[in-house]
């Protein structure tokens, strides 16, 4: 059965990304915050006394939650306290069923499409997807029977659906332009031009909708500036108050998914998905000998050059704290002196002689690489934008979805239909 | 192979259908439950009646939190549900525009039939503006029918 077994491969890859991408952007929104703060940032975990720049943290962090005592309140609804977190998670990660990450590959003659369920109601799903989300947020709420949570969810609920219309109107200008629900039809729209040197992405043809719909799904996401279901400065954590151990790793698990999926999102509707601009598919297989040696030879470069700075490093700090931490430069220039040797020698494979076979898998990579570089940097977006701007107030955020976002949808729309009827 | 005939065409195959959705649902299911069924196993359990009270910043909570809410709550519900459900019959129209909009005589009416919808949407929600059902902050004397509906209320009481 190798469909089966292809299927259950993209959705163990999908996993891995997952969970691959959670610590990493844990790691990467403390970081980001010491960044934005001036300050140094998480860099007391370590493993025999190296530091590894905090990435141990979130390790440390999932160790710790895991053996905690799960302290839960008396007063609780059983069944629902349990259970929302549990789903939380669930929905979190069910978004990215319908994500594509790359176009296709051929193996053994047959065209796998990079997407693990290809539905022709993609977006749909997602929506509905994102619209579930409440559902967890308000069942935590409500089961714990604390008035903090109980704010904090009732306020979820109201800020989500107030935001999801304005999501679906956002997302409806896209299909019309593309005439398709399926996501990997709206992404493989995105490849053409328009006038020729344009690349037809949804943030060309629909700039409004881009706002919109950036708005919409930071507003889903509950992060900063629309944080209010947790509102530390007013209802303590809101609706995740009386969650600990691995339950509230469950809740702080899912919030990371649903940035993964919202930066996937933004990547795929509005910024190509996995195109490249100005680099087909098909320039990207003619040109794969050239562009793999490029690559290669870019590399190993950059980690010379990285290799180098760490050198120079453990030479100016030699004896700066005298014990284990005073190896971490030394052993940060030696991975970098690695990857070096590593691209180095794959250039002996003489990388500019890919087969036809060669040369799609290496374009197949590159795309993926596009694509993983776009959600890398809307994930940071979202870090970014929560370290610095502030909260809403309730009343603000109302005024904002009902008053504000909504008419635009409906504008933006029938600008669309008018764009695509008389010109 | 055997055909097949509900998993639909030779390319797409299994990825063009539900039961993929299905199956990557429940592997996040079982994930989150086999992490939670993990650390159950694993970490310690010392209940006591002080842990186990419900967290209000050091005091005793009063009542339960089950307790009757602001109407707001309700009402954003409500015209969830409308623009939501309006919203919906505009995603097959959307769909389809591109290509019903050239066919002589067809597009005109797919045009203005969608406007006057969602002319007529517009119109509910400058209706629900205009009543100050969007406005979080209310003032009493913004609505002057809220005294009146007090009187009644009163007069109502005092009846015998």
């Amino acid at each position: 059965m190798p469909i089966v077994l292809e299927s259950l491969a993209k959705i163990v890859f999908m996993f891995l990304l997952i969970m691959g991408m959670v610590p990493a952007l844990i790691w990467a929104e403390r970081k980001g915050a010491a960044f934005i703060q001036d300050r140094t940032g998480p860099n007391r975990a370590a493993i025999g006394g190296v530091r590894l720049a905090g990435l141990v943290h979130p390790i440390a962090d999932v160790l710790k939650l895991v053996f905690k005592e799960d302290v839960q309140p008396e007063a609780r609804h059983k069944a629902f306290y349990n259970l929302a977190p549990w789903l939380a998670m669930t929905i979190a990660v069910s978004s990215y069923a319908v994500i594509p990450f790359g176009d296709f590959i051929t193996i053994a003659g047959r065209k796998i499409p990079l997407v693990v369920a290809d539905l022709q109601v993609g977006a749909l799903y997602v929506l509905a997807v994102a619209s579930l989300g409440t559902y967890a947020v308000v069942m935590a709420g409500w089961a714990s029977n604390n008035k903090f949570t109980f704010l904090g969810g009732i306020r979820a609920t109201a800020q989500m659906i107030s935001y999801e219309i304005s999501m679906g109107l956002a997302l409806m200008g896209l299909m019309m332009i593309f005439s398709s629900l399926r996501i990997t039809d709206i992404v493989a729209g995105q490849g053409d031009m328009i006038f020729g040197f344009l690349p037809k992405w949804g943030v060309v043809v629909q700039p409004l909708g881009f706002i919109l719909f950036i708005t919409a799904v930071f507003a889903e996401t509950n992060r900063n500036p629309f944080d209010l279901p947790e509102g530390e400065s007013e209802i303590v954590a809101g609706f995740h108050l009386e969650y600990s151990s691995l339950k509230f790793a469950l809740f702080f698990m899912a919030e990371y998914c649903h940035m993964v999926v919202g930066a996937a999102l933004i990547a795929s509707f509005y910024f190509g998905g996995y195109q490249i601009p100005w680099a087909p598919r098909a320039v990207l297989e003619a040109n794969a000998g050239g562009l793999l040696t490029a690559k290669l030879i870019g590399v190993a470069v950059a980690a010379s050059v990285f290799a180098l700075l760490f050198l120079r490093r453990a030479q100016k700090e030699k004896n700066k704290f005298n014990d284990n931490r005073d190896r971490e430069p030394v052993l940060g220039a030696g991975l970098w002196i690695l990857v070096a040797i590593g691209a180095a020698g794959a250039l002996l494979l003489k990388p500019w002689t890919v087969g036809p076979q060669g040369a799609e898998m290496v374009a197949t990579v590159f795309q993926i690489s596009a694509f993983v570089a776009k959600v890398v940097f809307f994930a940071w977006l979202f870090i970014w934008v929560r370290w610095t701007l502030p909260r809403f107030r309730y009343d603000q955020l109302m005024h904002l979805g009902w008053k504000v976002m909504l008419p635009l949808g409906v504008a933006n729309l029938v600008v669309t239909a008018l764009v695509m009827a008389f010109v | 192979m055997t055909a097949m005939p509900f998993l639909g065409t030779a390319t797409s195959a299994l990825t063009g259908h539900y039961a993929t959705v299905l199956i990557f649902v429940l592997v996040g299911f079982v994930f989150a439950g086999l992490a939670l069924g993990v650390a159950k196993l694993i970490r310690p359990s010392n209940p006591s009646p002080a842990k186990m009270t419900t967290y209000e910043c050091g005091e005793l909570p009063i009542g339960s939190s089950w307790i009757r809410f602001n109407v707001r709550f309700y009402l954003i519900a409500l015209f969830f549900i409308v623009f939501d459900v309006e919203v919906i019959f505009l995603y097959p129209w959307a769909v389809m525009f591109r290509t019903l909009y050239p066919i002589a005589g067809l597009g005109a009416i797919v045009f203005w039939e969608m406007i006057i919808f969602l002319g007529i949407l517009t119109l509910g929600l400058a209706y629900v503006w205009a009543k100050g059902d969007l406005d979080w902050v209310k003032k009493l004397t913004e609505r002057p029918e809220n005294g009146a509906a007090t009187a009644a209320l009163e007069e109502e009481a005092s009846a015998p």
